[in-house]
């Protein structure tokens, strides 16, 4: 089977959402219509059509023009060797998705990268939370109007879960203090 | 003297009733381990969150993105050429192959990955089998390290500097190579380079069979890899591992043989597969991947057209001046190449406007490049899909039932680097 | 060095001159125990490879043996900072990881001195961008950079050499001075 009889396949299936299979550069690209529906076409494409493997998931940024995301889901089947390529639209206003991590368990972090880059949120998500930036981080780096350079925000507090143990006790550090002597832990009271 | 509290002892478990849930009890006894991210073993700065019963792991909790440079968004701001450095430092122990598929992705948006001189596409061939028997060295010298074994990572890091020698004289840099450009390569193979080749290749086939000698069948190195971390295949495929994971645990896949790009469909070379999808199984798989990497460089070296020195002069660039610069004593006498030149340096190759998605296998596994482009010298959008981020992805599924010293070991396994998982 | 009739004069950083002439003196050397002291220190500073990118690469070439890095007494790169002299900075800074390594440079013992490898280290390097913080020194008081991407082994050892020299200068016993 090759991408382009797996694209017909689907369009016979899933009818007017998918769009007409474009080529380009040898690889077939189809349009999903409806967003709320990638999840059911990814299980067709996974079980039916046999594309076990996901490659990736990516987000594109179409600011200003509408709809403003694109999110692009590369599959591939191990068995045909073949590879296809299913793109839908969201745009700000419903800017959510069903999770693929029920269909391919690699969707996972894919997704959770999507939701820390560009603000996609994927429903029914097992754990979604930002990746690649900290917990707290307040802007989506990848989206078209966040410059490169980066906006100020505040320090991350992250690496530690929790406080060191003996944080606040009686042997802390005092960093910046001009000599070693307050500067390293002792234990206070001592002179 | 102060008053005597009475003091409260905790419900003993026997006056408990029997419905009670045993392991909410167990869960208060669970120790919170947290490994890195300034670990010697996490090769990279990885942060893991163990949860840990006694030794056995209960949960484990991956934390990356401390080594995240924004490459995808500095990418948009560049133009093809300018991004070929960053692309080095993705998986830092073998960038020419990344240069090699970043080159060849970029030449597949803009619909020349066909014409790429035959001369080209075995030198590029030979770079990402040495960049492959380069990063493999240091994976198991590492692993080695990392599990006890120190003198691996010494045998196999003097046989890097061999390579990083030849690196050197190949590129100018011991590594961060920068070697290809968008339709060719920035030079030719130096005079005497091959023939240096081919005797780092008698070496390297020692060094090969003395770490073959002192791990393959050495009683502690067993121990600590038989068994361990194994990755079933319906697991391997479910989480898009790829390289030598996923061909540890059985799958025959290899995008040289499977979707042959440069010229691999005209060598002879095995994929080595796993059987049974443990560390050893892993480690396996990359020791003979070294060794038909060998082989693969053999061939390649006999049969480079135009030989050693190019004395049929071959071509190393597609010869349009629309993408490749053009030769300098051109540029300084015609026109048209000054003008070429002058529009590849300010405003880069003129890409069509259109989407591709290539990959190549790199020895960390897939490493692709999904171009987005609006027709110009910059893309729109450039996403990198690194085969470290999504090995990685499988650690929460993995670690849980294993004692903590094979965390060491499975990470060292799985072979990530932490440049290409968070770019 | 300077040669004093069939001697030589060895001329230490700490303006301790001495003159030592074998054949008088006898396999005795006069110096200040400062001098001793930075002698033995320069010698053995034991670094904590802050190993985060690239360079950490070449700062284990520079461990292996070929650029040997044991020959100026620094190949202890245990990951302990409590057990370290000199942090070695090797690699990209992001602000993620920024918190960890003040963590760790504040958990170092004094003396401590910061080498900041390659130029993501020292500037940032070829990334500006929003996640890369640019100059390991925002956070942290460098003493020698190293410029380079990555620096080549020769140069980390150059690096090395001159905060050897630097150390040497630093008086280890004195009035002014801390914890010993």
């Amino acid at each position: 089977m090759t991408a382009q009889q797996a694209a017909e396949k689907l369009k016979e299936k899933f009818g007017q959402l998918i769009s007409e299979p474009q080529l380009f550069r040898d690889e077939t690209t189809v349009w999903l219509n409806d967003a709320g529906q990638i999840a059911a076409v990814c299980q067709y494409a996974k079980t039916e059509l046999g594309f076990d493997y996901l490659q990736d998931i990516t987000s594109v940024d179409n600011h200003p023009n509408t709809p403003r995301w694109e999110v692009v889901y590369q599959l591939y089947s191990l068995q045909h060797h073949c590879a296809i390529r299913i793109k839908t639209a969201i745009n700000e206003s419903i800017s959510e998705l069903p999770t693929v991590t029920g269909v391919w368990r690699t969707a996972n972090w894919h997704e959770r990268e999507i939701f820390d880059m560009m603000g996609i949120r994927f429903r029914d998500h097992p754990d979604l939370r930002r990746i690649i930036m900290w917990e707290g981080y307040p802007y989506h780096p990848l989206r078209k109007d966040f410059p490169l350079a980066g906006l100020p925000t505040e320090q991350p507090d992250v690496a530690f879960a929790e406080p060191a143990p003996m944080e606040g006790g009686p042997f802390v550090t005092n960093p910046g203090v001009k000599t070693a002597k307050e500067r390293e832990p002792r234990a206070k009271g001592e002179t | 003297m102060g008053e005597i509290h009475d003091i409260n002892f905790r419900e003993p478990a026997a006056r408990l009733p029997a419905t009670h849930d045993a392991t909410a009890d167990a869960a208060a006894e669970h120790i919170e381990l947290n490994m890195g991210p300034s670990h010697p073993s996490t090769h990279g700065v990885l942060r893991l969150v163990l949860e840990l019963d006694g030794e056995t792991i209960v949960k484990a909790t991956p934390h990356v993105g401390y080594l995240h440079r924004g490459d995808e968004k500095i990418a948009e701001n560049m133009t093809y050429t300018q991004f070929i450095p960053y692309t080095d430092r993705l998986d830092y122990l073998a960038p020419l192959a990344n240069n090699v598929a970043y080159a060849l992705a970029v030449e597949k948006l803009l619909g020349m990955d066909r014409q790429l001189p035959p001369r080209c596409q075995y030198i590029r061939m030979i770079c990402c089998e040495l960049a492959r028997i380069s990063s493999h060295l240091l994976g198991l010298g590492c692993y080695a390290m990392d599990c006890g074994a120190m003198t691996v990572f010494l045998i196999t890091f003097t046989e890097r500097e061999k390579i990083y020698n030849l690196c050197e004289w190949l590129t100018g840099a011991r590594f961060t190579t920068s070697y290809t450009r968008i339709g060719g390569l920035s030079r030719d193979l130096p005079h005497g380079w091959v023939d240096s080749c081919r005797k780092f290749l008698r070496e390297v086939v020692v060094t090969i069979d003395e770490v073959d000698r002192l791990l393959t069948r050495n009683r502690i190195w067993l121990d600590r890899t038989r068994d361990i971390g194994v990755i079933t295949k319906q697991d391997a495929i479910d989480y898009a591992l790829s390289g030598p994971n996923l061909r540890g645990s059985g799958i025959e896949f290899d995008l040289r043989k499977a979707h042959p790009y440069l010229a691999y469909n005209e060598i002879e070379f095995d994929v080595p597969v796993g059987a049974t999808g443990d560390c050893y199984d892993r480690y396996l798989v990359r020791m003979e991947e070294m060794r038909q990497s060998v082989r693969i460089l053999h061939q390649c070296l006999d049969k480079l057209p135009g030989g050693p020195d190019n004395a049929s002069g071959e071509p190393i660039n597609v010869s349009d001046g629309k993408i490749v610069l053009p030769p300098k004593s051109k540029v300084l006498t015609q026109m048209e190449e000054l003008i070429h030149h002058f529009m590849l340096v300010t405003q880069g190759v003129n890409a069509p406007p259109g989407e591709i998605y290539f990959s190549a296998e790199n020895p960390k596994g897939e490493l692709g490049f999904y171009i987005n482009s609006r027709g110009g010298g910059t893309p729109h959008r450039l996403k990198i899909r690194a085969p470290s981020f999504v090995n990685l992805s499988i650690l929460p599924h993995l670690l849980p039932g294993h004692l903590i010293g094979d965390v060491v070991a499975i990470l060292g396994s799985l072979d990530f680097v932490m440049g290409e998982c968070d770019r | 060095m300077r040669r004093k009739g069939n001697g030589f004069c060895l001329t230490m950083q700490t303006k301790a001159n001495i003159g030592y002439n074998a054949k008088l003196e006898d396999e005795v050397i006069v110096t200040r125990l400062d001098a001793m002291l930075a002698w033995c220190r320069k010698n053995s500073l034991w670094p904590m490879p802050m190993g985060l990118a690239c360079c950490a690469i070449e700062l284990m070439g520079t461990g292996a043996s070929r650029f040997d890095i044991a020959r100026f007494g620094a190949e202890v790169m245990r990951f302990s900072p409590r057990q370290s002299d000199v942090m070695i900075v090797a690699g990209t800074v992001t602000y993620k990881m920024a918190l960890s390594v003040r963590r760790i440079y504040e958990q170092m013992p004094e003396p401590k001195w910061v080498i900041a490898m390659g130029a993501c280290a020292s500037t940032g390097g070829m990334y500006r961008s929003y996640a890369v913080l640019q100059g390991v020194d925002k956070i942290l008081p460098v003493d020698v950079y190293v410029a380079g991407c990555p620096p080549r082994p020769e140069a980390l050892l150059d690096a090395l050499m001159r905060l050897q020299e630097k150390v040497a200068r630093q008086p280890v016993l004195g009035k002014k001075q801390g914890a010993i």
